[in-house]
């Protein structure tokens, strides 16, 4: 066999091996980018075709609409999420997205959400009940800017 | 406003199987790519045997994933690739290396030795059906934590085994083989395994008091005194193992990785001071003590003081390989005879896969070591994070300590190279121990059962409607 197949065969050898390592790389890309995530409704669905669903695209915000929502004191202060599409919920659970370290406040403490372009504040049914602006959230109700949620000991500020 | 953008974002829980079955039909490609490669640098034709090569490998990665598919749908998709592109390679090249041999054997005249490959394939389906019946018996990890001093028993009967007389026998001056039924097994492969499960057993219940107690010097958290007991013991034992069976690498291994357990567990690096201490200190014992220490410290640091000495020889024909290799079958890597299959198996790829082969090959160990500590962070349970990290580790300090050895950045303490390197036990006892990552990983990656709705969408939909 000539030197030039030899060769020829070497290197798309190691390209089959380097191949396979990429390909690995690539999988578990998502490990590191953050895990997908989406609602609960389409997720089944997902999981059976084991596709990659396409990250949501923020909706713009309209002038005057909260934009995130941050705990103000305390040594968690700082901690928030922004407000875009989907809603946040917030509790001591993991599986919330704000996680607050608050020996008063329940698991699924309460959820913000958008319906009809409006904020709204729930309560998740919390043993300590949810404030917005010192009134006691029983039904939704719509967050506005510069509103504070107060949640056990935590308060929280909805801002721009 | 429809109800589904309303309800809780989560984690989509993806399986990944169909991932797993894509890299699985590229890494058999690469293995049988690489046999017929040989066959045609070595022999000048594709072998006649491919086709049982082929349809071997690729029943034995099928039945495995098909087992992951029913079993454990929700295991790491990146784990058993790696491994079957590792151990398919590994055959791969010791059935180049024996085609080697046997042109030497008859260059010279003499009768060719028996083939090593053909007893590697039977071992690997042999580890498979290891790998079938652990991911089929456990079908939940934490059981192993019941089991937590049976396990470390065992492992201490494992290594103790090596020197019953009559059992044990002493092959290259190492005592760490048993015969038994006419063949020969390596106890401490397995003696690992029941001692990760030990000391991640033991330190779920220890780690408190091992992080909580103790004061602080030198801005370090140092241990109380009474608290040093286990890792005493265990360094006493690996010196045992030093000293009684000569095994340098499975001394420094079970060492590393109590030690490495015991950081993770306590997060204190005042252990990693005391256990760094104690390495130091058995090791210029080892080296003041053993003849056969000694040698290997002089041949790091001098690798060319003996021509043709088994580190010289894997150092030229490394060099020889450069950064492309000499191509499969076109190097020489029979002239490190037997250990050119086993001890120094990545020396003989470094020669015909060249620096790039290397590293790739480096590179997968490492994903293997990646996903191994992603599923410890993923695992809800201290015992599974303890025991996948220990998993993990264990094949990361194998891989460092064999390949720093054979490329001359550390002196040499022959372990087997996970997957690849001949030897059976290794190879059963590390399917094994991907079996159990695997498992781990499946329950880390299963969806969490679904907390009790607590939101109630018949308010949310009415306040919508005013």
């Amino acid at each position: 066999m000539s030197e030039l197949t030899l060769t020829l065969i070497k290197l798309g050898f190691l390209a089959l091996l380097w191949m396979f390592v990429l390909a690995v790389l690539s999988v578990i890309r998502s490990d590191l980018f953050g895990a997908k995530v989406d609602s609960r409704a389409p997720a089944p669905v997902l999981a059976q075709g084991g596709r990659t669903p396409k990250p949501v695209k923020p909706s713009k915000k309209k002038k005057g609409q909260p934009g995130s929502v941050t705990i103000a004191d305390g040594p968690q202060a700082g901690v928030g999420a922004t407000l875009s599409a989907e809603p946040v919920v917030i509790g001591r659970g993991s599986d919330c997205q704000i996680r607050l370290d608050d020996d008063y406040s329940s698991t699924r403490h309460a959820r913000l959400f958008q319906s009809e372009g409006e904020w709204w504040v729930e309560d998740l049914g919390s043993t300590n009940g949810t404030y917005l602006d010192g009134q006691r959230v029983s039904r939704p109700v719509p967050a506005e800017i510069g509103g504070s949620i107060r949640i056990g000991r935590t308060t929280l500020n909805i801002a721009k | 406003m429809s109800i589904a953008s309303t309800s809780v974002i989560q984690i989509i829980p993806r399986t990944r199987r169909g991932v797993e079955l894509m890299l699985l039909i590229i890494a058999i490609a690469v293995a049988v790519g690489a046999y017929i490669n040989i066959g045609l640098t070595v022999q000048d034709r594709i072998p006649a045997s491919t086709g049982y090569y082929a349809a071997g490998i690729s029943l034995l990665a099928l039945i495995a994933h098909m087992v992951l598919r029913y079993r454990a749908p929700y295991a790491d998709p990146v784990m058993l690739p790696c491994a079957v592109l590792l151990n398919g390679l590994g055959v791969a090249m010791i059935h180049r290396v024996d085609l080697g041999l046997k042109q030497a054997a008859e260059a010279a005249g003499r009768e060719p030795r028996s083939a090593a490959a053909p007893q590697q394939i039977t071992w690997t389906a042999v580890g498979i059906i290891l790998f079938l019946v652990v991911i089929l018996l456990i079908r939940d990890h934490r059981r192993l934590q019941a089991l937590t001093y049976t396990a470390g028993l065992a492992g201490l009967i494992l290594l103790i085994l090596p020197l019953v007389p009559g059992l044990g026998v002493n092959i290259n001056g190492a005592q760490i083989w048993i015969r038994f039924l006419g063949m020969s097994f390596q106890p401490g492969e397995f003696a690992k395994l029941s001692l990760v499960v030990f000391f991640a057993g033991y330190l779920v219940v220890k780690r408190d008091v091992l992080t909580l107690a103790g004061h602080r010097f030198l801005g370090l958290d140092l241990p109380r005194a009474r608290d040093l007991g286990p890792i005493l013991i265990a360094w006493a034992v690996s010196l045992g193992v030093l000293v009684f069976e000569k095994d340098l690498g499975s001394s420094l291994l079970f060492f590393g990785l109590f030690l490495f357990l015991l950081y993770v567990a306590t997060e204190r690096a005042g252990w990693l001071l005391i256990g760094g201490l104690l390495f130091l200190g058995g090791a210029w014992f080892a080296y003041a003590t053993f003849g056969h220490v000694n040698k290997r410290v002089a041949d790091w640091l001098d690798p060319f003081n003996e021509v043709g000495g088994q580190v010289s020889n894997a150092l030229m024909g490394q060099a020889w390989g450069g950064v492309l290799g000499r191509g499969l079958g076109q190097g020489r890597p029979e002239i490190l005879g037997f250990y050119g299959q086993s001890d120094f198996i990545i020396s003989s790829f470094g020669e015909e896969l060249g620096l790039t082969g290397m590293i790739a090959i480096i590179l997968v160990y490492t994903l293997i070591v990646e996903r191994g500590l992603r599923t410890a962070l993923g695992c809800r349970d201290i015992f599974g994070k303890l025991l996948a990290t220990g998993l993990a580790m264990s094949f990361a300090l194998q891989v460092f300590v064999i390949v720093g050895g054979v490329t001359g950045l550390i002196p040499l303490t022959g372990l087997a190279t996970p997957f690849m390197a001949l030897g059976g036990t290794s190879l059963v006892a590390n399917w094994a121990i991907i079996a159990l990552l695997l498992r781990i990983s499946d329950q880390a990656r299963r969806p969490q059962t679904p907390a009790a709705p607590v939101s109630d969408e018949t308010i949310a939909m009415a306040v919508q409607k005013q």
